[in-house]
């Protein structure tokens, strides 16, 4: 299974190491070459400096074989359009889309892109762990 | 007319001065702080700060009214297209410019279904190509709607179709003659028109059939 990883940063690099110690054939791409370290010094996947939205640059990363795509750069509306090429240009159905901002990323799933919102699940999970708290009904302060 | 800008650079600025002139309504987005400033001096409450492609500014900015047309006119092609595809799909929008500032996202745009689209650097490789004689066949015009563009040709003493009619050539399909300029007059190119040395025809055809018209025209 080959697993194509755009933006290479904490998200992306560990991802692209997670299926690639799975035994799928993954390629990250990153605009810094600096992003390779990321990888560890035992990566043997592929890694492409360049742009996601770059159409030659995905070639290059073997978007045209690729069975997944993660995109996971630092900008949302860079996400949005690098995702909606993977899906709608080169056929990819699992085209997954990290977005941060949950307004966006709740339009565009709507629209049949995956995304996925950290920021949601972020605060989905603060409010269900203050709610898991054992707050007693009075506090003592108020009964004295 | 409800006009709103997202994208307060100069071409941002230029187009919402010109637009309150003409009496229009409009309202300008900017992200970065010193250059809304700048902008809000001149236009007080019809420029807004922030981020044009967060659903929240564009509430703001009255897009659910909807405007008549929105311009995605920032510097970033991702942040134009995802402006253009939420005023379009969101809130209904019926008319949206999207600017292009790096040609190779082109396609991205027309991908996404966002036209018309402008960009400089294609209007400027354009004019670049009619100045320089080598190129032998010239786009003037790409009707992208329409899926058809228009090309000028210049016709020499080596050209196959020189001494030929318009009807005895066997041009690809998918394209016509338009016109042949000759000693700075211009005909409408109809079957019987002879092609000289030295004419300028204008073609219109399918775009990715260039080369075969270049072949018909031009090419021994």
């Amino acid at each position: 299974m080959k697993l194509i990883v755009i933006g290479c940063g904490r998200v992306g690099s560990t991802i692209a190491k997670r299926f690639a110690s799975e035994g799928w054939n993954v390629t990250a791409v990153d605009e810094n070459e600096s992003a390779l370290s990321r990888l560890g010094e035992n990566w043997t996947g592929g890694f492409i400096v360049g742009h996601g939205m770059d159409t030659v640059v995905l070639r290059e990363a073997g978007i045209e074989e690729a069975d997944a795509v993660v995109v996971s750069t630092d900008g949302d509306n860079t996400n949005l359009v690098i995702g909606q090429v993977a899906q709608k240009r080169f056929g990819i159905e699992c085209t997954v889309v990290r977005i941060l901002d949950p307004a966006r990323a709740d339009f565009y799933r709507e629209r049949g892109l995956r995304t996925i919102c950290p920021t949601s699940t972020a605060i989905d999970s603060l409010t269900e762990a203050v709610r898991s708290c054992d707050i007693p009904t009075v506090r003592e302060e108020v009964k004295a | 007319m409800y006009v709103l800008i997202a994208g307060g650079g100069k071409a941002g600025a230029n187009v919402m001065r010109t637009l309150l002139r003409h009496g229009h309504e409009a309202t300008i987005i900017e992200q970065k702080r010193d250059r809304f400033e700048r902008l809000e001096s001149e236009f007080e409450h019809q420029a807004m700060q922030g981020d044009a492609t967060e659903l929240y500014t564009l509430e703001k900015a009255g897009v659910k009214r909807p405007p008549d047309l929105v311009l995605a006119l920032t510097g970033d092609d991702e942040d134009n297209l995802v402006i253009s595809q939420l005023a379009k799909e969101k809130y209904g929008v019926q008319k949206i410019i999207a600017r292009v500032n790096d040609p190779r996202n082109q396609p991205h745009f027309d991908l996404l279904g966002i036209s018309p689209t402008v960009c400089a650097t294609s209007s400027i490789l354009g004019l670049v190509e009619h100045e320089v004689p080598e190129h032998d066949l010239v786009h003037l015009l790409e009707l992208r709607k329409e899926n058809l563009e228009i090309v000028e040709v210049q016709i020499d003493k080596e050209s196959p179709s020189a001494g030929k009619t318009v009807e005895k050539l066997r041009l690809p399909e998918g394209s016509r003659l338009i016109s042949v300029m000759r000693d700075g007059t211009a005909e409408i190119a109809v079957g019987s028109t002879e092609l000289k040395p030295g004419d300028q025809v204008l073609a219109i055809l399918q775009p990715g059939k260039e080369d075969e018209l270049r072949r018909i025209l031009l090419k021994k």
